[in-house]
């Protein structure tokens, strides 16, 4: 019979168990959280990230070990981007009413979410690069980082302030708006769509159809417009 | 389930392969997400058939996101010493954006609303 350390060894260094784990992870997380009724905080990206950091620390893996397995997952993201099309197209009539609203929230969701957060970072004082990794943090992962490097900021930490931003905007969204009272879900997922991205979409579609097909919209649009509107608003409030 | 992955996929590549070709500042899985529906504009007929996998894909969109959500982690130590003022003004800057959105959103639906005849 081999002996533990060096099955160990072997496991450890192949895609398969950390893709097992990432699946049994989330379904954990996903399951907890069904049970309680998809509480606001019992976010399922963040109790899988709370329950697979202490058996990568335990086991003494690193991330990039742990990612080989993980990129299987992480590469469904783009063909889960294109997918957002369906609910797009299912609701292509109640869109067709809304397309003012649609504009002008995307206009000032856009810029609110930029523009606070490079004016909250001067405020606090941080490092011209800190600020500047900031910046695009409400859009989804690729444009961000492609962004911040085109500004000068820093894509490793933009890529770990765009993730926080999702989780954030996605335990804020329903306390936030059932406190205003907002009843309306195209408005309610618009907005989680346009300050939180994919994250924020995917809690959108948790709670209402409708308000996650709004929340895609959001998250589409608010990537073509954050490219361009953030090297703006920097060179203006820098 | 394979012909709608294959629609999705070739929806990115082209998106991709448009975005890098003319060097736009767009992610091509979003100028894929634009081809998919000038596509079901001019096939209305194939949302019916694309409609199992995309909801399944969807409805686990959460599950998608744990391998970047892991990452944090692992680059938790580039937080640095901002770590808390960081957090800070994530929280408040989400939140005024929402604000600013859904305000947004419903101040000019209803301006359009009763404008309408």
């Amino acid at each position: 019979m081999t002996d533990v350390a060096s099955l160990w060894s072997y496991l450890a260094t192949s895609p398969l168990i950390w893709l097992t784990t990432t699946i049994l992870a989330y379904l954990v997380a996903d399951g907890v959280a069904r049970q309680l009724g998809n509480p606001p905080w019992a976010n399922p990206v963040l109790l899988s990230v709370l329950l697979i950091a202490p058996v990568l620390w335990l086991t003494q893996t690193d991330y990039t070990t742990y990612f080989e397995g993980a990129q299987f997952v992480h590469f469904l993201l783009g063909p889960a981007t294109v997918a957002l099309a369906l609910p797009l197209w299912d609701n292509r009539d109640t869109i067709r009413t809304s397309v003012a609203p649609i504009v002008l929230a995307l206009l000032t969701g856009s810029i609110v979410a930029a523009g606070s957060a490079i004016i909250l970072a001067r405020a606090f004082g941080l490092p011209m690069e800190v600020l500047l990794s900031l910046a695009p943090k409400s859009t989804t992962a690729p444009v961000a980082l492609g962004i911040s490097e085109a500004i000068g900021g820093i894509p490793a930490l933009t890529a770990v302030l765009v993730i926080m931003t999702g989780i954030i905007g996605a335990v804020t969204v329903t306390p936030l708006m059932n406190l205003l009272r907002i009843t309306d879900w195209r408005a309610r997922g618009f907005a989680v769509g346009v300050a939180a991205h994919g994250i924020g979409t995917a809690r959108a579609f948790q709670v209402n159809p409708l308000a996650g097909a709004y929340a895609g919209i959001a998250m589409a649009l608010n990537a073509l417009l954050t490219s361009l509107i953030v090297p703006l608003l920097v060179r203006w409030l820098v | 389930m394979l012909h709608t992955l294959g629609l999705l996929l070739g929806c990115q590549l082209l998106g991709e392969v448009t975005a890098r070709g003319f060097g736009l500042p767009m992610p091509g899985p979003v100028l894929g997400l634009a081809l998919l529906v000038l596509i079901l504009a001019t096939m209305p007929t194939l949302a019916k058939r694309l409609r199992p996998t995309t909801t399944v894909i969807l409805a686990n969109l959460s599950f998608l996101f744990v391998p970047a959500g892991v990452g944090v982690i692992g680059n938790f130590e580039v937080l640095s010493a901002d770590g808390i003022a960081l957090l800070a003004i994530l929280t408040l800057s989400t939140v005024l954006s929402m604000l600013a959105a859904v305000g947004t959103f419903i101040g000019v639906r209803h301006a359009t609303e009763s404008w309408a005849p």
